[in-house]
């Protein structure tokens, strides 16, 4: 009998029994013989000469076993972290994870001690005696290029990291020119801290009699790690270095790039002939893992006398922090310029962008990665015209969406869009709200003080880069492919071995799912392995949406090809001609006479018996595939915000938050939905309580969790949440990508809430987060 | 510095322990360092995350907020300890059955937390709910699903 499809069904999760029993094994659980610790000292200062590390109290400390500074890791060969995206004289400050002569933020290290404890590494590491002059720094973007700011890189003028534009400015100046209205508006997109609930970590051990090392990494994507490590930074073939990242307490962009630490530990372990393990505490999260966003812009907005759009012109400062992280230069650039097109029919978009370097944490992808960037911008530009202009903003977005027809759609700004149909996803949202019925509520509401506020955003989102050919003539140095290897045991049993990383995504459900489907095998028989460089044949890890879209794609390919194989083997066996041979439910069968047939697990068993293949067929059942996508894939869909802000306080409340998403086909409908709900509360966490603070000093004030307003669970409420589905053309499963939409969606769609209520009070735009203490100062001003 | 061992004893999910410790070692270390119990985590050192809640003679603690010398005579169940002859406790079949949970980090203690406010209150409501994980963060579901795991628990435990 035929199984049930499994695609497309929610299955509970393979992952979560020994997640809900104690049993799951992150980085920090690891406990290996003979295991030393790391702890890492690190500068108190933005700014500052180092002039002297002594580490003779810290190696004279009670089971203290060694201390380094970055003098002796440079002198011993380690190299400065690299930059992997290059744009075009793009200057690239040398980043000596631990510093040797300057420290350029808090938190920059500046020596590590390794202890026979934690605790013994921790006292070691107080002892470490540094002298520092301490230099003015520079922490706002805007005023690190201003001449006269402190110079942080001798090799970066001005602070200036790069200046990159896209789209038509002659043209977009020439529109905004001849327009009928143009709505400017300066725009604080501010800086955030990821904050995965799983700190950081790394542990390595060095094999001196074969000359492997092994390296556990927090990583959402170990073999990237792993080239970065062995051939950029500590000089180890890349064949003798095997990374395993395997359970990861979440990721959200923070665990793709390279850090000193797992850099630091592989080099100690190496010395010391002793594993060398370390986890980072919440502090150090907060100082060093990579920051996101932080763009200053200045955006202007021109439509015609109907209210289409015509023209947007947008100029932004992207603050990069004090060096450049692993995909730094990408995020404020190619996945932000291009994304300003939005869910609309722009006719001229020009963007221009300047990377700042500051004395800062750097600054990396984190969840949504430029295009929630570009998504507030756009979707708050969408409500101060449709306002300024006196139409509702959902009329004003639904007349500027790209009609359906005219799919792919080829926006000024180098996407082509995949496929489309936006407006049932603004209409089904307006149903689930009740629009009508809201807005009057709202109308009754404010005439008795009561504010409440509607927001919207008709986002896209691109995700699941990207053609390798495309990304490298954009300055990609790697491919952006995904790798996958079917292994079917003699048993008919089947090992996927998948190059995307899941750290949360319960990839081990659903691309057992997808495989189990496609090979008409019992779910059960699919186990899926991923995070380890050791059994891998390579990957490009998960970020950016790309899971299922790529990485899915690339085991689809795999199992085509066992399927195609098996027929080969089969065929033989019934003296059938190949392509007689159908593969129905686990069987291959001869066309028109389904009793003659074999079994997936006796093909399984004869492709290793050998006993009796073709002539010319190769032993063995298993199939490796790369996939490079032709195009990324666009999300899309609406999501609507309803608040009520208190005047007396300043305090908003979400009262309802509906979400209408289209990603295409998916797999599993309970991960999708779970997905969309964290990062729904990502997202609405930045319009209304995150930020990174720091003082002018470059002091981090946000620096725990007592500081950092992470939300909780009486802050939100239950989301409600529907889809659309329109297949992309661009995989073989019309899936797009859904990891990244609620974050991309939902900061501009509260924000929109919240000004929507202040209306009223003649508030027109307040920049992020909108704490109790900001909105209440701007209603006093308009009061006095 | 860690200062002369202390000798302490403990009941952890009913196995009875006596161990030398260093009057420093925090309750969270000494389970996961001391008796291998990994499944209370470390997720921020300043008792805000919750990762590391369990249940200390019969309330919910952040093992991060005491000494092991603090929990000496003390009976302790962590994560480890819920499930029966291999039968999962109704809350983490919760959690499994409503995708409570994602990257599994945050999830062993908004299960102890959990098992403390059903304890309290056999039928809590939403906000009754959302306002008792105010001591546990979690970064990848939004609390969607963690709230419907726990009213889910609260039903099949009625």
């Amino acid at each position: 009998m035929a199984q049930p499809k499994l695609f497309g069904a929610s299955i509970k999760r393979r992952e979560d029994p020994r997640m809900i029993t104690g049993r799951g094994a992150y980085t920090d659980d690891l406990k290996l013989p003979g295991q030393t610790h790391a702890a890492f000292v690190r500068s108190p200062h933005a700014h500052a000469r180092v002039r002297r590390v002594d580490l003779s109290r810290a190696k004279a400390t009670p089971g203290v076993v060694a201390a380094y500074t970055g003098k002796d890791l440079a002198a011993a060969g380690v190299g400065p972290l690299p930059c992997g995206w290059l744009l075009p004289d793009l200057k690239i400050p040398e980043y000596r994870g631990i510093a040797t002569d300057k420290v350029n933020f808090v938190g920059h290290a500046v020596a590590v001690v390794i202890g026979e404890t934690a605790y013994a590494a921790r006292d070691g590491a107080d002892q470490v005696v540094v002298d520092y002059d301490v230099l003015p720094a520079v922490v706002d973007g805007e005023k690190a290029v201003q001449p006269g700011a402190p110079q942080i890189h001798d090799n970066a003028p001005d602070n200036v990291a790069f200046r990159w534009n896209i789209g038509d400015q002659a043209k977009t100046d020439a529109a905004i020119k001849g327009a009928h209205r143009v709505i400017k508006q300066r725009l604080i997109n501010h800086r955030l801290i990821p904050n995965a609930i799983e700190p950081r970590a790394s542990a390595a051990t060095y094999n001196a009699g074969t000359g492997d090392l092994t390296c556990w990494v927090t990583s959402q994507n170990p073999h990237v790690h792993r080239l970065l490590m062995a051939a950029f930074v500590l000089g180890m073939p890349e064949h003798k270095v095997r990374v395993i990242s395997g359970d990861v307490g979440g990721g959200f962009g923070s665990k793709i790039f390279l850090y000193p630490e797992e850099v630091a530990v592989s080099w100690a372990s190496k010395q010391l002939g002793r594993p060398v393990k370390w986890t980072a505490e919440r502090r150090e999260s907060f100082m060093t893992d990579a920051h996101g966003r932080d763009h200053i812009t200045d955006a202007e907005l021109a439509v015609d006398k109907d209210g289409k759009m015509v023209a947007l012109r947008v100029r932004t400062n992207a603050n990069l922090g004090a060096y450049l992280s692993t995909f730094a230069p990408l995020i404020p650039t190619f996945l932000y310029g291009p994304l300003l097109s939005g869910a609309y029919k722009i006719p001229e978009i020009y963007c221009e962008v300047i990377g700042s370097l500051s004395n800062t944490t750097p600054v990396d992808a984190y969840r949504g990665a430029g295009r929630p960037e570009a998504t507030y911008l756009l979707e708050r530009m969408c409500d101060l015209t449709a306002k300024a202009i006196g139409m509702d903003p959902a009329e004003f977005r639904r007349k500027n969406l790209v009609p359906a027809a005219e799919f792919p759609y080829q926006t000024p700004v180098a996407f082509l869009y995949d496929s489309g149909n936006y407006e049932p996803a603004l209409d089904r949202a307006l149903q689930m709200v009740d629009y009508r019925k809201l807005r009057a509520d709202q109308e009754a509401g404010r005439k008795q003080g009561k504010y409440i506020g509607v927001g919207f955003a008709t986002y896209i989102e691109a995700c699941g880069p990207a053609p390798s050919a495309v990304a490298g003539a954009l300055g990609a140095q790697a491919g952006l492919w995904e790798s996958a290897q079917v292994r079917v045991h003699p048993t008919g049993k089947v090992t996927v071995f998948t190059g995307s990383h899941t750290h949360g995504q319960g990839h081990e459900t659903t691309f057992a799912q997808l495989a189990a489907d496609e090979l008409q095998v019992p779910f059960e028989d699919v186990e899926i392995v991923h995070g380890d460089t050791g059994a891998i044949p390579f990957g490009m890890g998960s970020y950016g949406s790309r899971s299922a879209a790529v990485g899915g794609s690339a085991i689809y390919s795999a199992v085509e090809k066992i399927r195609e194989k098996g027929k080969k083997i089969a065929a033989h066996l019934l003296e059938a001609s190949e392509n007689d041979i159908d593969y129905v439910d686990g069987k291959f069968q001869v066309k028109g006479s389904p009793s003659r047939n074999k079994g997936f697990g006796e093909v399984a068993l004869m492709a290793y018996l050998a006993h009796n293949l073709p002539k010319g067929l190769e032993p063995g059942l298993e199939a490796t595939s790369f996939w490079d996508p032709s195009n990324f894939v666009f999300p899309f869909g609406t999501h609507i915000a309803v608040v009520e802000v208190s005047p007396e306080s300043g305090k908003v409340k979400i009262l309802r938050y509906v979400a209408v998403d289209d990603v295409g086909n998916v797999i599993n409908p309970m991960i999708v939905y779970g997905m969309v709900h964290g990062g729904i509360a990502q997202g609405a966490a930045q319009a209304l309580w995150e930020f990174a603070a720091y003082d002018s000093n470059g002091q981090l004030q946000s620096g725990s969790m007592m500081d950092y307003a992470l939300p909780k669970a009486d802050d939100l409420v239950s989301y409600e949440t529907d889809r659309t589905v329109t297949p992309s053309p661009v995989n073989p499963m019309g899936i797009k990508g859904a990891g990244e939409t609620g974050t991309i969606a939902s900061t501009a769609a509260v924000a929109n809430a919240v000004m929507d209520a202040l209306a009223p009070l003649g508030i027109s735009h307040l920049d992020m987060p909108l704490t109790p203490a900001r909105i209440w100062a701007a209603i006093q001003a308009k009061k006095h | 510095m860690g200062g002369p061992a202390v000798k302490i004893q403990v009941k952890v999910n009913g196995t009875a322990h006596t161990s030398d410790v260093e009057p420093r070692l925090l309750l969270v270390h000494y389970l996961r360092d001391v008796l291998n119990l990994t499944g209370t985590h470390v997720g921020c050192d300043t008792s805000q995350c919750g990762a590391c809640t369990i249940i200390v003679n019969g309330r919910s603690t952040k093992a991060c907020n005491l000494f092991a010398v603090q929990a000496d005579g003390a009976d302790i169940m962590t994560i480890e300890g819920l499930a029966k002859d291999g039968q999962l406790h109704p809350i983490q079949e919760g959690f499994w059955e409503k995708h409570g949970l994602q990257c599994g980090f945050c999830t062993p203690g908004m299960i102890m937390t959990a098992y403390q406010l059903l304890q309290r209150n056999k039928k809590p409501s939403e906000s009754e709910i959302r306002h008792f994980l105010e001591g546990n963060l979690c970064r990848c579901t939004g609390y969607h699903n963690i709230v419907k795991a726990i009213q889910y628990a609260a039903e099949k435990m009625a």
